[in-house]
């Protein structure tokens, strides 16, 4: 005599968490100081103990970002180019994202690389954790800005995303942000690596990264949504960035 | 006496909404005869500390335990430093049953309080067992092989367990924990609704639902429900989130709620906005006099509750007679 269905009880696709938000954009949670404090505390034991949980880096990076995003965010705001973006606020998603006249490009040139990375490394952009505990909204957006450009970075750098391509791209962005979050990363990534591995790293993939990462323009302040067709070489030129003494072994699309 | 004709009242509404076709929006249905002034989407409801309309409250608090479903023992675990399982003991303790009872856990999602009921049970017909056999030692030869001969054809009842929960994804997590601790028999998982059970009057001993009433839309229907499938003599009991009555205790109580638990929702279950919403039912919920009140209105008699940890949970009991 069971007159009601459960299964029938969801009529509409609204999401939980997209109904009713009471912050500055989608997805925002305002939180206290307390709050901040207690989830970067929490996120940090967890990322440590399941590095597989990004939702947990995302929320550290989040909760201990402040300052590094508002030099971030001025930075951007004294370059021309990082103003444009900063006020058109451009995303990367898979949905945005014209995939068959990327495919079309030129090999070499900038968009043919970075889909040919999302492919080797069966990667995509719309993997990113959404901004939630950033209370002010245009540093939310350039939180955001920095996940999503972080797998162009890998093309950028030329670096696959085994431990040691990782781990190079957190030095770089380390030294070009000033995320604690990257820096943490940094710090504890290389604990993950064999000793050959390490030995690369320290000897000449680390300095490389972390001096590229130094000299090179705030790689947050590029439009890369209009610079597709550029060569790849020439952007990384115009970005000051050498190219890698050593490629780590990417592990291949069997 | 008032409270029967009430009953009676209410139960000849209940029957009019059953001749209707219950649609697609679930609990509250509307029928074009509604007998109140206003309609069902009009009443609005809390959820939390938001207003909702009470159609869409069912609809959000079920997303909100098929997310935290796998994480929910856990969770519990980290929230209470343990002290939930202490408090669910407490339960069983205050209930006492003995071997044969029926027992119905409502919003009994992944089961802690049936396992504890049958292990008690358990328990007890083995302590019954071991009585009668030293006290079978003690008799001549002659009273011995005069008892074979009695020994009854159908052996003692059963004690058994329904568990019965509107959300799928709890009963799930239940059915695979029962599983794993080797726990079959004489339990059952049954899908339903609180305020509309799927069983016949009259059916079951204990009827308890801990940590769960909080979260039904019209908690008076599912009282009435309550009192409807417990058979006369019949025990209703409630383990639920209560106000604390101490000053100092609820402020430490409060800044604990709203300044820990949706950070441990966060980590362990990557869910804040659900714990958010556990922290504010909790403070939404009558008090514990007010709780009596209802459940006497209700219909049922001898209505007492027990504090547990000062008044963070509530321990209500109620007859039918």
């Amino acid at each position: 005599m069971l007159l009601f269905c459960v299964q029938q009880l969801h009529s509409s696709s609204t999401e939980f968490t997209n109904i009713h938000y009471d912050g500055l954009y989608p997805g925002h949670i305002p939180t206290t100081a307390v709050q901040k404090a207690l989830l970067s505390i929490g996120s940090g034991v967890a990322a440590l103990q399941n590095p597989y949980r990004h939702d947990m880096v995302a929320v550290l990076g989040e909760t201990t970002g402040h300052l590094a995003l508002i030099k971030l965010r001025d930075r951007m705001r004294n370059d021309p180019e990082g103003y444009a973006v900063l006020t058109e606020r451009p995303r990367i998603r898979l949905s945005t994202l014209d995939l068959t006249k990327m495919a079309s490009l030129p090999d070499g040139s900038f968009g043919r690389e970075y889909l040919r990375f999302l492919e080797d490394n069966d990667v995509t952009p719309d993997s990113r954790a959404d901004v939630k505990f950033v209370d002010n909204e245009e540093l939310a957006y350039v939180m955001q800005r920095y996940r999503e450009v972080h797998d162009l970075l890998h093309t950028l750098l030329g670096m696959p995303t085994n431990m040691l391509g990782e781990v190079a791209v957190k030095w770089f962005e380390a030294a070009q942000t000033g995320l604690p979050m990257c820096a943490l990363g940094a710090v504890l990534g290389p604990l993950r690596l064999n000793a050959s591995r390490l030995q690369s790293l320290f000897t000449s993939l680390g300095p490389w990264a972390l001096q590229s990462g130094r000299r090179a323009r705030c790689v947050l302040s590029i439009f890369y949504e209009r610079r597709w067709e550029q060569s790849l070489e020439d952007l990384q030129r115009e970005l000051n960035i050498e190219p890698p003494p050593i490629i780590p072994k990417a592990k291949k699309k069997t | 006496m008032a409270a029967s004709v009430r009953l009676l009242v209410r139960q000849a509404i209940r029957l009019s909404h059953r001749n209707i076709t219950v649609t697609a929006t679930g609990v509250s249905a509307r029928p074009p005869c509604r007998c109140f002034s206003e309609s069902a989407e009009e009443r609005s409801t809390h959820f939390g500390f938001e207003t909702v309309p009470e159609a869409e409250k069912a609809k959000r608090v079920y997303k909100v335990f098929e997310n935290v479903a796998q994480k929910y023992d856990i969770m519990n675990d980290a929230m209470s430093l343990g002290i939930h399982r202490l408090w669910k003991d407490m339960l069983l303790h205050a209930m006492h049953p003995q071997p044969g009872a029926r027992l119905l856990d409502v919003a009994g999602g992944t089961g802690d309080i049936s396992f504890r009921f049958l292990e008690y049970v358990r328990s007890q017909r083995e302590r019954q067992q071991r009585r009668a056999v030293r006290f079978g030692q003690t008799l001549s030869w002659q009273d011995i092989s005069n008892s074979y001969s009695t020994i009854e054809t159908d052996g003692p009842r059963e004690s058994t367990a329904v568990v019965c929960d509107i959300n799928k994804e709890m009963l799930k997590v239940g059915k695979e924990k029962a599983e794993s601790l080797g726990i079959t028999a004489g339990l059952s998982w049954v899908v339903g609704d609180a305020e509309e059970l799927p069983f016949d009057d009259d059916q079951f001993d204990i009827y308890t639902i801990a940590f769960g009433i909080r979260n039904v839309t019209h908690i008076d229907q599912a009282l009435q429900e309550a009192l409807r499938v417990l058979k006369p003599g019949g025990r209703f009991m409630c383990l639920e989130f209560s106000k604390v009555t101490n000053p100092l205790l609820a402020r430490l109580y409060d800044a604990y709620s709203f300044q820990m638990i949706p950070v441990l929702g966060e980590v362990i279950a990557g869910d804040w906005k659900s714990y958010q919403y556990l922290v504010e039912s909790i403070r939404k919920f009558p008090s514990q006099e007010e709780f009596k009140s209802m459940i006497e209105d209700a219909g049922f008699y001898c209505v007492q509750y027990y504090n547990f940890t000062g008044g963070v949970v509530a321990l209500h009991s109620g007859f039918k007679l």
